[in-house]
């Protein structure tokens, strides 16, 4: 499966909250690759791919947080004008709804990683592969 | 298959209980317009003579005695007795004015543990159990209440009072204890904490009954307790007027059992005092029958509740408190609509995907009063999509406002920041008071 494991945190929205996350994760020694906070009013959710998910869930939950793990797809995509284009256009193509998304450079590839949470997860992986895009697995996450 | 501590008492058919309850509160009718200045005055207010009371209804010609009156009178102006018979004082807290004094001569102590050793007995607890008294030892009535009910029983009493939870955790351990008397929010806290030590209160430890009160709770809650950790949780009742913790359910978990012979209790219509029939909600009334100290008639302790008359499947005849709603000093009104923190309560632990705590927050915002509830969001259907949180808010609110028909904003807070109390919970914080 080409699925990776995303982390999600339930946070209120005040000051200290994403020092308290990032100490409990930087204590473990797990690594953020990629991170996005989303907010409602007084809340907000922490989305993030780190290099150890079950490390990070584990320490997470352990100390309090309210945690989940959710399947997400990382994409790989041309660091280049279109190359979001290129993907999104093939997903709502095949009517496959883009939930959220984000995206970072890594630092030794010309190309963007782009995570995406989909409504339906075969389908996408079915879609994108046909289209030539690659999708990146747990251990090239863990590897850059 | 039924366990009694006094089954004479406490299966004696109705006609016989009333015979005895005629007895002796003509008796104590007699006692404290004897031994009580108070009463006495009380009484000629009112227009009434011991002597017009010859039977069970003409309860309703005495006065009532208040809250007011017991904290009007402090320290000791309503008690019947010198201080040479009075083995005893309880202090009770006093969040609103000054606080009210009770004491207790040697009959009265032994009363009080004989309720509870009947309450204790029908929830299957004896000699060969550890009860681990988690209610403040002191000034407050729980921990020596039930500390000398326990002892009566012939059980081994652990007096852990409240606090250090960790400790407390592992002489429940240690010890073997097998039933657990504190506050329910104190019991959810215990829990909690021995969840994050890796200690399953199920699997890790003997404990099989927990006696909760000094606090209202629901049946939700009950049920939330007692899947989490296999335990049969119990409603204690009882307030420091009347002694402190007096009485149980019993195993059927379906009404607490009121000691007929100790005391007389009534409902009333909280507007008008009339006497309200079996199965009504109204305010609970209570009478001593043989409480020498501070003796009580028709005492407004101020809980909601519904009497039940009929005798209950365990084979006791006396009457049961069906539900407390809580007391009318506890409740709030928000806009001009009465709301109880336990109906907040109700609706919120069906939600699974909100904690076991709460705090509900009222406000004023110009000339309108406002409701806040905070609920903890638990792993339990956690969503990550931000629509998924918004709709759950909106769902809460919109399950409350079915219940109490009331708006309430619901705030989704993290796990932990609602503060854990070791005593009672402060359920709601009123800033319109400060």
């Amino acid at each position: 499966m080409v699925a990776i494991k995303q982390i999600s945190l339930f946070v209120e929205n005040k000051p200290g909250r994403m020092a308290k996350v990032s100490k409990t994760l930087s204590d473990a020694g797990v690594n953020i690759r990629a991170l996005t906070v989303a907010e409602a009013g007084d809340f907000g959710v922490i989305r993030m791919v780190v290099d150890d998910p079950e490390k990070g869930y584990q320490v997470l939950h352990d100390n309090g947080f309210t945690v989940s793990e959710t399947e997400v797809l990382a994409v790989e995509m041309k660091d280049i004008p279109g190359g979001l284009y290129e993907i999104v256009n093939t997903l709502g193509e095949s009517n496959v709804n883009v939930d959220y998304a984000y995206a970072f450079v890594t630092t030794k590839a010309e190309r963007a990683l782009l995570i995406i949470r989909v409504d339906n997860l075969e389908k996408a992986r079915e879609v994108l592969t046909s289209a030539g895009v690659k999708l990146a697995t747990k251990d090239e996450i863990q590897k850059i | 298959m039924f366990d009694y501590w006094n089954p004479h008492i406490e299966r004696m058919p109705p006609e016989d209980l009333s015979k005895l309850q005629e007895e002796r509160l003509k008796s104590m009718v007699h006692y404290v317009y004897d031994h009580s200045p108070f009463y006495k005055e009380r009484f000629k207010e009112a227009g009434v003579k011991p002597g017009d009371i010859k039977m069970l209804s003409d309860l309703s010609k005495l006065p009532f005695t208040y809250k007011v009156d017991l904290r009007n009178t402090y320290p000791t102006g309503m008690f019947s007795l010198p201080r040479n018979r009075v083995v005893r004082y309880h202090v009770s807290s006093g969040t609103t004015g000054k606080p009210t004094v009770v004491g207790y001569t040697k009959d009265d102590i032994e009363m009080w543990s004989d309720s509870l050793a009947r309450a204790l007995t029908s929830i299957g607890l004896g000699a060969g159990d550890v009860i681990q008294v988690g209610y403040g030892y002191g000034l407050f009535t729980g921990g020596l209440g039930l500390h000398y009910g326990a002892e009566k029983i012939g059980a081994t009493v652990l007096p852990t009072g409240t606090g250090n939870t960790e400790r407390q955790i592992m002489l429940m351990q240690d010890l073997g204890s097998t039933a657990i008397a504190c506050t329910p929010s104190y019991f959810l806290h215990i829990a909690e904490v021995a969840e994050k030590m890796g200690v399953s209160i199920q699997d890790d430890t003997s404990l099989k009954v927990g006696v909760f009160g000094a606090e209202p709770w629901s049946d939700e809650t009950r049920r939330r307790i007692e899947e989490a950790t296999g335990i049969k949780a119990y409603d204690i009742f009882g307030t420091s007027e009347m002694s402190g913790p007096l009485f149980t359910e019993c195993q059927e978990q379906n009404g607490i059992h009121v000691w007929s012979d100790m005391f007389l209790i009534e409902v009333i219509d909280p507007e008008t005092g009339e006497q309200l029939p079996d199965g009504e909600t109204g305010e609970l009334v209570i009478t001593t029958l043989n409480k020498w100290a501070i003796p009580l008639i028709r005492y407004r302790i101020g809980d909601l509740t519904v009497i039940n008359s009929e005798p209950c499947p365990c084979g006791r005849t006396h009457p049961r408190l069906m539900r407390i709603l809580g007391r009318t000093d506890d409740m709030i009104v928000i806009r001009g609509i009465n709301v109880f923190p336990s109906q907040v309560e109700s609706v919120l632990m069906t939600i699974p995907e909100v904690g076991d705590h709460y705090q509900i927050i009222v406000d004023r915002k110009g000339p309108l009063d406002i409701m806040k509830v905070m609920v903890e969001v638990t792993e339990t259907g956690f969503s990550d999509k931000i629509a998924d949180l918004m709709s759950l808010s909106k769902r809460i609110s919109k399950e409350l406002k079915g219940v109490l028909n009331v708006v309430a904003d619901v705030e989704l807070v993290e796990p932990g920041t609602i503060p854990r109390s070791e005593g009672k919970a402060v359920r709601v914080i009123d800033k319109r008071k400060v």
